[in-house]
């Protein structure tokens, strides 16, 4: 039983998990601590964090997110 | 997961902090133009930069990916410039105009690929799934009868849209943005069709004796 760590990671749902609309809403805020302290954002925002671990969309646009821009 | 329109959490609860992006942006005409130019110049650097990092997605390269680039570019500057008043100083304005443009280019990517007629949507194809989640064909006897088992969830546990957005997605492998964009639904509403999948279906399989009840550790 459970030789499929894979499907069973992906069926695996967390109760805390924000939502795509919500991160999104966040996702700005959280990139900024993300960067400094990323332990930090994922005790700010352990929704968002659920969320970013289980959709690949809303994670690639925080790496978007994260990339530098202009410090002003 | 939590429903949707719920308060978020907020860094902090202080008032708003000023910022001269959005007294620029908010300025007379003239001064309000220059300041336009100027986002529109970083937004545009944002968005190049973003689509080169994904254009191994993409699959296209040169001036096709620069226009997606500038189309992003123009529609993300009226995004923001429209939702400058929610503009809350809980972040630099950079990164919260930036976040924009991301968004848009994941939506143009998603849309790029429902326009090219190789995406195989409602294909159904449940033989590609153990290669998905790394089932190793060479202990196929072991692990047919849960694909068998997780076959029969999805037929008889979801519901007709829960089983239309998760064959999509997870049997026949289209990308979520691309399923956005062919079904008009928002991201939000499929991932949250396929959350309560998920949810269902390994209850079915945990139910079976095919899965653990505690969870594996991510």
């Amino acid at each position: 039983m459970n030789s499929w760590p894979e499907l069973d990671r992906f069926l695996q749902t967390d109760p805390r998990d924000a939502g795509c609309g919500q991160a999104m809403e966040l996702l700005h805020i959280y990139a900024e601590i993300a960067a400094a302290d990323p332990r930090g954002a994922e005790q700010r925002h352990p929704e968002v964090a659920a969320h970013l671990r289980a959709c690949g969309p809303c994670a690639e646009d925080l790496e978007g997110c994260s990339e530098p821009s202009e410090p002003t | 997961m939590r429903a949707a329109g719920s308060p978020p959490g907020r860094v902090t609860d202080q008032a708003p902090v000023p910022d001269e992006w959005v007294r620029a942006l908010s300025a007379d005409a003239v001064e309000r133009e220059r300041a336009t130019a100027r986002l529109h110049e970083m937004v545009l650097r944002v968005a190049r930069a973003e689509a080169r990092r994904r254009c191994g997605q993409l699959q296209i390269c040169g001036p096709e990916l620069d226009d997606l680039a500038h189309q992003a570019t123009a529609d993300a500057v009226v995004a923001v410039m429209a939702k400058i008043g929610e503009f809350r100083g809980e972040s630099r304005f950079t990164t919260w105009a930036c976040k924009f443009v991301i968004f848009e280019v994941s939506g143009k990517i998603g849309r790029h690929f429902s326009r090219r007629p190789a995406v195989p949507l409602q294909a159904g194809d449940w033989d590609r799934l153990p290669d998905r989640f790394g089932l190793d064909p060479a202990r196929e006897s072991e692990w047919r009868d849960l694909v068998r088992a997780l076959r029969r969830a999805v037929q008889e546990e979801l519901t007709e849209h829960q089983r239309r957005v998760f064959t999509a997605i997870v049997v026949d492998g289209v990308p979520l943005d691309v399923l956005v964009a062919e079904s008009g639904s928002s991201r939000n509403a499929l991932y949250k069709t396929l959350f309560d999948a998920r949810r269902k279906l390994r209850a079915s399989l945990v139910a079976d004796g095919y899965l653990h009840q505690n969870p594996v550790r991510h």
